[in-house]
């Protein structure tokens, strides 16, 4: 059986048309690659961020849509929470109570104290299965791939009895090729931003990489092996400009005019936008037990973010090992407003950047901010102390 | 009303459990004075029984927090945290725990010794985050005992299911894998008929608990849940796995059976019984009480000493015959409750409703946990669509005064009871 195809829309397109389409489906709040989906038959499995499994989905022939809040008012939401939370958690349940996206099961993560809750206020709201997907959060101890796996497992038999469908290990394993090469293009991807940056700019590379959540990743992957030799072959000029890692997009994310706005004075040579994405650095065997060889790469061959503590990853050494493998001048230090753990993860941040001489400009965002200028003037200031120092 | 009481019995477990902290913080004071390391741990799965067989005098930074607030000195802790970078919107009891470790474990109630290690479960997010600012202060071991909570409402699994097993496996697993860093950082070596003797307290307690919790069905409640109750949960955790607390668990019972069976209740005049849903607000503990008691309320339960008790409620009782598989059970379940408090938790109130015949429900979200208070607004719709009950919902904080606005609330507190009153007044024209 063939996917449809739901995200015909840069076919054909030089490069810029492109581009111009990923953004359009990031800002589209009707989600239409979703609703495209939908007509033809096809079941939807909402996760919300930083990280999942969505080879299992993909093995059950279900789309895995990336819930990661949207731009849209939380009109409907708002009164099912509390005052003082993070826009993304607000702006997700706005998606779906007002029926822009409509799911047959939703998984959240205990990434934190507000987004654990997700599950029971989704599960009181929604019919289908709404449940937490419990990664463990003992990533050293010698039993959590052991864990995992089984967990995995349980979620496998979820998605069974949701899509109707059996997920086999052979489904497993060609789905986990599947996602092999999008990681690998999505390597490709930050290789180009880290060694040639005037090449493709942060808020270019980020659509380019961001609309992977919304389409299936065969889809994706067409898109990416179509642009990266475009994207090579660019003859755009390299600008003096200050190379910088941008820190705090591991969850909510910056809206795509703020990321548009760095990249008038910065290049972003790495980052950790969306890193559940890419949350997995290498590929996942496809040979043996796909399951266990999945929990194996989520815990010993992965990324790193504020979400996950791993005796072998502090935060702040990993940060300034993104920061040399990037040969970056400086860092922006971000954090959603009302995040907890990205506030937090941001006194350590700056504490080593500042204990290593590192410059670094420390910022809050909202995903639905639409005023940048304060925030400009302040960057290029410091770019500028930067260049000019 | 007995004509006479007795005094030895009536008031007991207030007088003790101010006597049992004020000697637990003279210890923890005196560890400090001689520089022992002590473990860090938190209420939700402290694992105080197994900490102690190690002989570690054991720090509960959210109580020593919530002292600060209590003695309404958190503000000093606060900004100091915030002038050390940590953002208004983090929890207050980080920053109450940052700005002491700074201070050098000084608190207004004595001073705290430094960590030698840190055990704490993943039942609070920011127990991991905040058992970072300890591993990168001092360089010490840090471990999470992560513990798997319920996936969906409702679909809770228990032993013989395989996911349970697959959960029950990887707990014990990791129980395990923390006895051997427990001996090198203590220097004692693994006594289990030590942890025998520390979870047949445990299990003392936790019968108690349970029996504590259930005799406040009693009409007039024997007890208030957030003033009174909040000293016995003080008890809970500090001398968990203690024989001091066992005690004290098993005189408590005493104290409220007796209080029960003669009527004696923590209201004279008890007109409305109430749940309470969230944390106490700390910063105003006393008024914030009083604003409810001085109209009749009494608060007959609550989800608070539910989850702060770390499941201590389901009464769960070891099998000291096979001590660490128990233990890894008992964890299990009991964090696993104490999270369902707190996400899961509109079936467990229309119980706490029935069961202690509760006439409301009084919700309060606070801005410093999110653990706690983002479901709370969804939650009491649910609860609201299955049952036809009053019900407020206030916000302020644990610790933060600024975010306390004591008028404000008292305005709520008063239309609220207003609404009892008109609703128990209609009632009682339609039954004639």
């Amino acid at each position: 059986m063939t996917a449809p195809v739901i995200f015909p829309d840069w076919h054909g397109q030089p490069l810029d048309g492109v581009i111009a389409a990923c953004r359009q489906l990031l800002e589209d709040d009707t989600y239409p690659t979703v609703r495209r989906w939908r007509e033809t038959g096809g079941k939807v499995a909402g996760h919300f961020q930083v990280y999942f499994p969505e080879e299992i989905v993909h093995a059950a022939g279900m789309l895995p849509f990336k819930v990661r809040g949207g731009p849209v008012d939380p009109t409907q939401a708002d009164s099912r929470f509390g005052s003082y939370l993070c826009s993304i958690v607000k702006t997700s349940l706005e998606l779906v109570l007002s029926r822009r996206i409509e799911l047959e099961l939703f998984v959240t993560h205990p990434i934190c104290d507000a987004a654990r809750n997700l599950a029971a206020v989704w599960g009181r709201n929604f019919p289908y299965p709404c449940q937490i997907l419990y990664l463990p959060q003992n990533a050293n101890s010698a039993h959590a791939a052991s864990y995992l796996r089984g967990e995995y497992d349980r979620l496998r038999r979820t998605v069974e009895d949701v899509s109707g469908r059996r997920v086999t290990d052979d489904a497993l394993r060609a789905s986990l090729a599947a996602f092999n090469a999008n990681r690998s293009l999505l390597r490709e991807l930050y290789a180009l931003k880290r060694e040639t940056p005037w090449l493709a700019a942060a808020d270019e590379t980020y659509a380019l990489m961001a609309v992977g959540g919304l389409i299936p990743r065969e889809e994706h992957n067409a898109l990416l092996a179509a642009v990266l030799p475009q994207l090579r072959a660019r003859t755009t000029r390299r600008h003096d400009r200050v190379r910088v890692v941008f820190e705090g997009g591991f969850c909510e994310q910056p809206p795509l005019d703020l990321l548009r706005a760095i990249a008038r004075s910065c290049y972003v040579v790495d980052d950790d936008l969306l890193i559940g994405l890419r949350w997995i650095l290498e590929d996942v065997p496809t040979d043996g037990d796909p399951l266990g060889n999945l929990a194996e790469a989520y815990l010993e061959r992965s990324s790193y973010s504020p979400v996950q503590h791993d005796l072998r990853k502090p935060k702040e050494d990993m940060l300034l090992a993104r920061i040399r493998g990037a040969d970056a001048q400086a860092a922006i230090v971000t954090a959603a407003k009302m995040c907890e753990p990205g506030l937090e993860e941001q006194v350590t941040y700056t504490h080593a950047l500042e204990e290593h001489g590192v410059p670094f400009f420390v910022s809050e965002f909202e995903e639905n901010m639409t005023s940048f200028e304060t925030l400009e003037i302040q960057l290029e200031t410091f770019v500028e102390n930067l260049l000019f120092d | 009303m007995p004509t006479t009481v007795d005094g030895s019995i009536v008031g007991r477990g207030n007088a003790d459990g101010a006597r049992l902290f004020r000697e637990w913080f003279a210890s923890l004071t005196a560890a400090a004075e001689a520089g022992r390391g002590s473990a860090y741990v938190f209420v939700m799965g402290s694992l105080a029984e197994l900490l102690r067989t190690f002989d570690f005098p054991i720090v509960f930074p959210e109580i020593n927090s919530l002292q600060t607030a209590v003695r309404r000195v958190a503000h000093e802790y606060l900004n100091q945290a915030e002038d050390h970078g940590y953002s208004p919107d983090i929890c207050g009891y980080v920053k109450a725990d940052v700005a002491t470790q700074l201070r050098g474990g000084n608190l207004p109630m004595g001073r705290i010794p430094k960590p030698a290690i840190a055990v704490y479960t993943n039942a609070c997010n920011t127990y991991i985050k905040w058992a970072e600012i300890w591993e990168r202060m001092y360089k010490i071991p840090v471990v999470t005992i992560d513990v798997p909570g319920t996936r969906a409402a409702g679909t809770q699994t228990w032993p013989g299911h395989p996911d349970f097993e697959n959960d029950r496996t990887y707990v014990l697993a990791q129980l395990r894998e923390l006895i051997p860093r427990l001996e090198e950082v203590s220097g004692v070596r693994f006594d289990i008929d030590r942890l025998r003797e520390a979870m047949g307290h445990a299990n003392t307690m936790n019968v108690m608990w349970q029996r504590v919790l259930e005799l406040n069905a009693a009409r007039p409640a024997v007890f208030n849940a957030l003033s009174d109750g909040t000293i016995y949960l003080g008890v809970a955790n500090g001398f968990r796995g203690a024989p001091e607390g066992a005690r004290y668990f098993t005189e408590l019972v005493e104290e409220l059976e007796y209080k029960s069976a003669h009527g004696i209740g923590t209201l004279t005049d008890e007109r409305y019984r109430l749940l309470f849903i969230g944390v106490p607000c700390y910063p105003i503990f006393r008024r914030f009480t009083e604003m409810f008691t001085e109209l009749g309320g009494t608060f007959v339960g609550s989800t608070y000493l539910r989850f702060a008790s770390g499941g201590a409620n389901l009464g769960f009782t070891y099998d000291l015959d096979r001590p660490l598989e128990s233990l890894a059970e008992g964890l299990l379940l009991g964090v696993r409750d104490a999270m369902d408090n707190m996400f899961f938790q509109t079936d467990i109130l229309i119980r706490m409703l029935d069961d202690l015949a509760a006439d409301g429900l009084v919700y309060h979200p606070i801005k410093s946990c999110r653990t706690v208070s983002t479901g709370l607004a969804d939650s009491r719709r649910a609860l609201l669509a299955a049952r036809d009950v009053p019900s407020l919902f206030i916000e302020s904080d644990m610790m933060d005064r600024r975010v306390v606005s004591e008028a404000q609330l008292k305005n709520r507190i008063d239309a609220f009871f207003e609404g009892l009153a008109s609703r128990r007044a209609q009632a009682a024209i339609h039954t004639g």
